[in-house]
């Protein structure tokens, strides 16, 4: 292991520093080395968006990004949304609407529809159509999984009105 | 203790069937927190990996493994020659085929397995893959069928005796020596007669195109061979665990007891996940050879190309009627490619499948079915995805076949279709090919949809299209598809279902708890169709016990009964029915303790909801919760202690779910891109146990069927190369290009099954490809269109429209 480089990432609020071949995949570093198995590996092409990650305030697919390429970035996965006392909006809101089957897709369609919400608190269905595009889910046909994301979207907002 | 509560109140607190209860999976999966194959980590453990043959027919002259185990971080390289003296370089299918594990001298498809490497982590074993050098001889390749039977090329020599005859195969006799089988049902001669002899006649050809369930999660397994205690642990994307576990052990010669078998959550099946692939059998080799744990996972290039193809039928059909309309016979002739091993996930009497069930739901008094079977240089599967075995491909073309008789004699086809309906009054019906019906009302849930999408109204709409796309005043056409599908599922009666001869019931098994809360392990196994929900709402109205408090466990051959698994739509006609059987085993011990602790005689006992009540003095009651614990603590005398059942079901029949289902789409002819404007959708699954998770299996259904309508293919080259290994080239369908369903039901419940219900996973498929493909073709009706073959995609729908000369 000689072609290895010290890597450094922020994963869902803490510190990780590990050793790594620059050419290792992000979510194989995320999966295997961090043990953080949430997002999943469904073509390592980019077209599924099973390893879909935040990083840098971005959705990234996180099968096409080397760990060297994510060397000191910030990265939040499924993990990372919302914890067993406390789920986030969108958890209950899938679970709610039925907006998953198999799971496989979950945590990257969870993953990126938080950020969709974060960039648009106010999509319309085909808003959230056009932003899901990149995450495919072979079990739901997607219809549960726009309701999941619109009921979220006005579950969040009503929550920031009543704190205003 | 009186309680306030009101009778409904006790009802609703059960969660039992026929309520949407929300999903206790959920709460795991949306926290990441499933755990599929690839999440499994063990101490030591290694990562298996392929290489793969780039040739669809060729010798192999030799394999040099020397660089490849230079690497350091490989522990072994395996080929069929190390195979081969544990007799596993070849392994049977279970179409009663054998197919090779790792290429046993020659490669008969692109993205064979040659040989396995086995290394410390996946890139090094992925780099030890390209430092394997395979020396090939390219041989002729075949890839279409009809020429597969002409060709002098023999693809399968081990079929071939010394002498160059041509022994028998599992299924009879065979025409050439890529000949697999020939199937028929029906009468021939009969049919011929009426057909020949018919006012009308409608012939079509029809390709079913090959396709591939592709669930999001591939196929894999970790193999942990515990030397010390001769114990195999395997854990892997099996649809049908127990059947795995019992070809591992004849496989292996380790007896059945020192084999577990874990189906841990799975991402996603389809069909994809019943056949036993390769990666399965070398990642058990390498973990005995090793010693320790051996993980293999395919990637999504591997899992196209080479586990589980579905469909490939060439499909020749002829259909007879009176002038007005009535059906007289159906002759059908199936060209089956089955790739380089026959390895179709049939059950045995069947190898076409239920492909028989070609007369759809309609009365036809005659009818031929005849299939062969054909080697060709492609990848072997012909699964059932997402459908019983060979319904779709049956469902489609009887549903083409009365587009294209509606055609001919220049009726409507929703009108030719009720003209020809098995009346309700009919079942139980015995169809020409066999199979009896057992209940069904088609005309209700015809005229109910019809109704619902105002049929005249949109035909008429589509008349003034069509005069407005002549005047040149839009580009765009309009399409209404049309299906009344029935599908048969819940294989099945083990009189004449068995998979490598195992008999395909299912089984359940309940322990009640001393507090009253229980878990119940069944022989199936879910891959998102939410068993852990739903099964506990069958128990729940079945015991009284609340489905809150009822854990489902499957998967693990260890602790689950043995069952058949989930496929073919199975779970709920077989395993359903044998939960609701233990379910009334445990009710009928449960009023014995309760007769006694009220002192009365059993027979003045009642169930009610989640209690036992004396007959006429419904405050004189016990709760199931009581009774459980009178069951564990009190000596009852001549009842043993405890209150636990078990239940094998063996099913009398199959089920007949029903469905009718209409697509309105618009179509332009200039860019070949179909807009669907609605999809109405109306099942008939029988009783009705969760209607959410119902509405989800049909909203996934529909678009899977979507998919395979209009534009996901398994194509090939003449050289054999597979076209469509990535999902650049393989369609599934996004978020954007999915539309909103409309679901709608009727409920004819099953008479032979326990609580009557039928099945529904698989029928929006079975269902929604044909209704797909009509529209497309119903759009291009009124400009000359009679049948184009499916994919439709954009750019074979431009074709068709250019071909109508619509472009000129
Ligand atoms: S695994 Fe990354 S997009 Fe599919
Ligand atoms: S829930 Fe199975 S892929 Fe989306």
């Amino acid at each position: 292991m000689s072609n290895t480089m010290h890597v450094k990432l922020n994963v869902n609020g803490e510190d990780h520093e590990f050793l790594a071949e620059p050419r290792e995949l992000l979510i194989y570093a995320l999966r295997e080395k961090l043990n953080l198995t949430g997002s999943h590996v469904g073509c390592e092409t980019s077209h599924c968006g099973a390893c879909t990650v935040t990083m840098n305030g971005k959705s990234v697919k996180s099968c096409t990004v080397f760990v060297a390429q994510a060397n000191g970035a910030e990265v939040t996965t499924v993990e990372g949304l919302g914890n067993p006392d406390a789920l986030h909006v969108l958890q209950e809101s899938f679970k709610e609407h039925h907006g998953l089957q198999c799971g496989y897709c979950t945590p990257g369609m969870i993953t990126r529809a938080a950020k969709l919400l974060e960039e648009n608190p106010n999509p319309t269905e085909e808003d959230i159509r056009f932003g899901i595009a990149g995450n495919i889910c072979r079990c739901t046909g997607y219809q549960n999984i726009v309701k999941s994301i619109l009921s979220a979207a006005s579950d969040m907002n009503a929550a920031k009105e009543a704190a205003q | 203790m009186k309680d306030e509560i009101t009778r409904e109140e006790r009802v609703a607190g059960l969660k039992g069937m026929g309520c949407s209860r929300k999903r206790v999976e959920d709460a795991r999966f949306t926290q990441g927190k499933g755990n599929y194959v690839d999440d499994i980590k063990l101490p030591g453990m290694l990562h298996g990996d392929f290489v793969r043959s780039p040739y669809a027919h060729a010798r192999i002259k030799s394999i040099n493994i020397d660089a490849a185990m230079a690497l350091p971080g490989v522990t072994a390289v395996l080929t069929a020659k190390d195979l081969e003296p544990l007799g596993l370089h070849w392994m049977p299918t279970l179409a009663g085929d054998k197919q090779m594990v790792l290429a046993d001298g020659k490669v008969l498809f692109q993205g064979q397995e040659v040989a396995f490497v086995v290394a410390s982590d996946r890139y090094v074993a992925a780099d030890a893959v390209e430092l394997i050098e395979v020396d090939y001889e390219e041989l002729d390749v075949l890839v279409d069928p009809f020429k597969s039977l002409q060709s002098d090329v023999v693809l399968r020599e081990d079929l071939v005796a010394e002498d160059g005859s041509i022994p028998n195969g599992a299924h009879g006799p065979r025409k050439h020596h890529n000949h697999i089988f020939t199937w028929e049902a029906g009468e021939e001669e009969a049919t011929n007669q009426v057909i020949d002899n018919a006012e009308v006649v409608a012939t079509e050809e029809m390709y079913y195109h090959r396709t591939h369930p592709c669930p999001l999660e591939t196929c894999g397994s970790v193999a942990s061979m515990d030397k010390v205690n001769g114990k195999l642990t395997l854990w892997g994307t099996f649809q049908a665990p127990h059947v795995v576990r019992t070809v591992a052990s004849l496989l292996s010669g380790i007896e059945e007891h020192n084999i577990r078998v874990v189906s841990p959550d799975i991402g996603g099946g389809f069909g994809n996940k019943v056949g036993v692939y390769p990666g399965y059998v070398c990642s058990i080799v390498a973990s005995i050879v090793t010693g320790v744990p051996v993980k293999w996972v395919e990637d999504r290039m591997e899992n196209l190309m080479s586990t589980a193809f579905a469909r490939d039928y060439w499909m020749k059909g002829k259909i007879s009627a009176t002038k007005d309309g009535k059906i007289t016979g159906l002759h059908c002739h199936v060209t089956a490619d089955h790739g380089a091993f026959d390895a179709c996930a049939d059950p045995t009497k069947f190898p076409a499948g239920f492909m028989n069930i070609c007369t759809g739901s309609y009365d036809i008094p005659v009818a031929y079915l005849g299939v062969d079977g054909v080697y060709t240089n492609k990848a072997p599967g012909g699964v059932s995805y997402r459908c019983s075995f060979r319904v779709t491909e049956a469902v489609y073309f009887i549903e083409r076949m009365i587009e294209v008789l509606a055609i001919e004699l220049n009726m409507d086809p929703a009108e030719l279709r009720s003209i020809n309906f098995i009346k309700k009054e009919q079942f139980p019906y015995t169809a020409a090919l066999g199979w009896e019906y057992d209940s069904g009302d088609y005309q209700t849930a015809w005229d109910k949809a019809l109704l619902a999408v105002d049929y005249k109204g949109l035909r008429a709409e589509q008349v003034e299209r069509v005069e407005a796309f002549k005047r040149g005043e839009t580009r765009k056409v309009m399409g209404i598809g049309l299906s009344f599908f029935t599908e048969i599922v819940g294989a099945g009666p083990v009189k004449n279902c068995d998979i490598l001869g195992m008999g395909m019931f299912d089984s359940c098994e309940i322990r009640i708890h001393p507090t009253g809360s229980a878990v119940a392990r069944l022989g199936t196994i879910s891959q998102g169709q939410g068993h852990a929900t739903t099964f506990a709402q069958i128990l729940a109205t079945e015991i009284g016990l609340s489905a809150e408090s009822i854990t489902i466990e499957e998967g693990d051959t260890d602790t689950a009964p043995y069952g058949l698994g989930t496929y073919g739509s199975r779970s709920t006609p077989v395993a359903g029915a044998a939960a609701a059987m233990a379910g009334r085993k445990i009710r009928a011990k449960a009023q014995m303790i309760a007769a006694y602790l009220l002192e009365v005689h059993d027979n003045d006992v009642e169930f009610d909801v989640d209690r036992f009540v004396v007959k006429g003095s419904p405050e004189q009651f016990k709760t199931m919760k009581e009774i459980a614990y009178a069951a564990y603590n009190q000596a009852i005398p001549g009842l043993e202690p405890g209150l636990e059942a078990v239940s094998y079901y063996d099913p009398p029949n199959m089920t007949y779910p029903f469905g009718a289902y209409v697509c309105v789409m618009d179509i332009d002819v200039d860019t070949g891109v179909p807009e669907i404007r609605r999809f109405y959708a109306l099942d008939d699954c029988g009783t009705r146990i969760n209607p959410m998770v119902i509405e989800g299996q049909i909203h996934g259904g529909l678009t899977e069927a979507l998919a395979v309508a209009l534009g996901q293919e398994i194509a090939y080259d003449d050289m054999g190369n597979c076209k469509t290994g990535t999902l650049m080239d393989f369609f599934l369908p996004t978020a954007w290009e999915v539309p909103n369903y409309e679901t709608d039901f009727t409920v004819t419940p099953s008479p032979h099954h326990p609580i009557g219900a039928k099945g529904v996973g698989e029928s929006p498929h079975v269902g929604g490809v044909p209704c797909f493909s009509n529209a497309v073709q119903d759009a291009f009706r009124p400009f000359g269109n009679r049948h184009t073959n499916m994919p439709h995609d954009h750019w074979r729908i431009w074709q068709t429209a250019n071909n109508l000369g619509m472009h000129d």
